[in-house]
């Protein structure tokens, strides 16, 4: 039970990372980006081709990220020079990607039994889960640093108007091409590097392991967003990490309670539509109830003028 | 320093919905001049601001900024040297990002935007003095959300995100519009006050013949993608409201009243 759990939230946070990187999309550039499920399994599959080679696995995990950042470059291009629709472009490239992770992975399955990074994190002085948690933590507090300080720069600050105005970043000189290309390779780079830790943290690449994934990633940054706020930058990035913690466990709990492995996405889908109707559901109903109390008030004054 | 030389626009070109936006346009600015711009919807005013700031370029005719040809130079490009303010307030602004923010990016208008940090402790300083200077508070809610803001403040910010760099050119579209009276009388007097001590050349396209009248050294109306007429210097100064209705009775040959070309 205890095991599961921490299991959970293990792999809560190498989601987390990829929470983050769809934060960059999704909330920051405000660009849904379909590429996800693509360059999730891109990071998987880069990562375990050059590992199958003999690259050492830190090396391997690190390429990971290039993967994802040319398919969030192809996915940026396509949309800025391209003029093609946001959702479109990250439809093209997702589908695109599925025959080049396969091509990179030469076969729809590679086990990862051992020699990857996991090892030298399980032989940590601290007992598995213990160990495994600390790096983890550690890993996903590095990449959030590294992602906050990036959008405090000069660049950063354009990249986070260009969601909100693009015609202002124009406006006042910026690039918005370069602001929504650089974004959205970060942020896929993030993703990728998601995938090859999740690959190795269960033992295997699978050419199918990203479908869903973009969900995965809206429900964990939604999901957080209700539960912890998201007021700036790194409270945003942090809600994303909880959010995919939160998710991981909820999922834990539905599959203890009997859940069928083959209805996970189902749960998934319900989940993310549950937290994105209940948040708004609440304030209409308190904008409601503040409503029938007003209209009670100055019908109560009017009751009193008229006594008096 | 500006000229615009037979400048034409065209949206939906070889189609039913054909429309000449701007007809063969001749407009030379020099250093230092307002221009006011009116005309009835749809006459082309935002259509011009939006050729002289690239953020289309003209189908015939050239573009020329203090000696250089910009005709074909990408909006980006010539903002280094264009500050703009919008009519819509939500527009020109981040409503995500604080005021600080906002400024941060404005403040780096025509320089790289590299790795740097996009706010330090100089850019702070220089920042909360513009502020001060704008006399609205502001410079006490650094950390405020601009999307927060009052649209009337919204539109202060804007002007100062536009002139603090103090650029070639300010292009105002109709900046006070969607503001209620007291508010957009507050942002016209601070255009007045930016213009006038950055000495900055500027071209604003408004609704309100007596504001067209009063501000600046120049008017022209447009009418159809044309400049109808112009006026400046003291014939602009004697001018009334009265004047521009007639002469542009006897030039179209069609009445107007004032309200059809203030507003449809
Ligand atoms: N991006 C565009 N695409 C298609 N047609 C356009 C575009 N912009 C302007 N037009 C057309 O060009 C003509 C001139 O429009 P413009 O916006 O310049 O007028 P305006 O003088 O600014 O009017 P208003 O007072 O309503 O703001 C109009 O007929 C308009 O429909
Ligand atoms: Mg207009």
């Amino acid at each position: 039970m205890i095991a599961a759990f921490l299991g959970a939230i293990e792999l809560g946070l190498l989601y987390g990372i990829l929470a983050m990187g769809v934060y960059l999309s999704f909330r920051v550039l405000d660009f849904p980006d379909l590429t996800v499920d693509g360059s999730f399994v891109t990071g998987a599959a880069v990562m375990s081709a050059l590992f199958l080679h003999g690259v050492s696995p830190w090396i391997a995990t690190l390429t990971a990220l290039l993967g994802g950042a040319v398919a969030g470059t192809l996915t940026g291009l396509l949309t800025t020079k391209g003029h093609i629709q946001g959702l479109l472009s990250g439809i093209l490239v997702q589908i695109g990607l599925y025959s080049i992770n396969l091509r990179i992975m030469g076969r729809s399955n590679i086990p990862l039994l051992a020699g990857t990074v996991m090892d030298p994190i399980a032989a940590l002085p601290f007992g598995l889960h213990v160990s495994t948690l600390l790096t983890f933590v550690a890993l996903v507090a590095f990449c959030g640093v590294i992602l906050w300080a990036f959008l405090g720069t000069a660049f950063g600050l354009a990249v986070r108007a260009t969601g909100d105005s693009p015609q202002m970043v124009r406006a006042l000189g910026g690039h918005t091409t370069a602001t929504v290309v650089v974004g959205l390779a970060i942020s896929n780079a993030f993703v990728a590097f998601s995938g090859a830790l999740v690959a190795q943290y269960q033992g295997f690449t699978d050419v199918t392991m990203g479908i869903g994934m973009i969900v995965v990633g809206l429900a964990a940054v939604i999901i957080g967003e209700v539960l912890f706020g998201a007021p700036n930058v790194w409270r945003g990035l942090a809600a994303a990490v909880g959010g995919a913690i939160v998710f991981r466990l909820v999922i834990a709990l539905a599959l203890r309670a009997g859940l069928a492995p083959t209805d996970l996405k189902l749960a998934t889908a319900v989940i993310v539509v549950v937290a994105l109707l209940l948040p708004r559901w609440l304030t209409q109903r308190r904008q409601r109830q503040n409503l029938q109390q007003a209209v009670d008030a100055a019908l109560q004054e009017k009751a009193d003028a008229q006594v008096g | 320093m500006l000229q615009l030389e037979n400048v034409s626009k065209l949206f939906f070109t070889g189609t039913v919905n054909q429309r000449v936006a701007v007809r063969k346009i001749n407009l030379t600015l020099e250093d230092g001049d307002f221009v006011t711009v009116i005309g009835s919807n749809g006459a082309g005013k935002s259509t011009l601001l939006n050729l002289i700031a690239g953020v289309y370029p003209p189908d015939r005719g050239r573009i020329v900024l203090d000696g250089k040809e910009i005709t074909s130079w990408e909006e980006a490009r010539r903002a280094a040297w264009i500050g703009r303010v919008f009519q819509d307030p939500a527009a020109g602004t981040a409503p995500r990002m604080t005021i600080a923010e906002n400024l941060a990016i404005a403040y780096r208008r025509g320089q790289r935007r590299g790795l740097q940090w996009g706010l330090n402790k100089a850019l702070r300083e220089q920042i909360e003095v513009a502020l001060a200077d704008l006399g609205l508070g502001l410079e006490h809610r650094l950390q405020t959300k601009v999307g927060l803001l009052s649209g009337g403040e919204r539109q202060a910010l804007t002007l100062l995100m536009a002139t603090c760099t103090q650029p070639r050119l300010l292009l105002l579209d109709e900046h006070t519009a969607a503001l209620d009276p007291s508010k957009a009388a507050l942002v016209t007097q601070l255009t007045e006050r930016l213009v006038a001590e950055q000495r900055l050349t500027t071209v604003m396209v408004t609704h309100n013949m007596e504001q067209a009248l009063r501000l600046g050294n120049r008017l022209i109306m447009l009418h159809s993608g044309r400049i109808l007429f112009e006026i400046q210097g003291s014939e602009k100064r004697r001018a009334t409201v009265r004047d521009l209705l007639e002469a542009f009775h006897q030039l179209q040959g069609e009445t107007m009243t004032e309200d059809e070309l203030l507003m449809n």
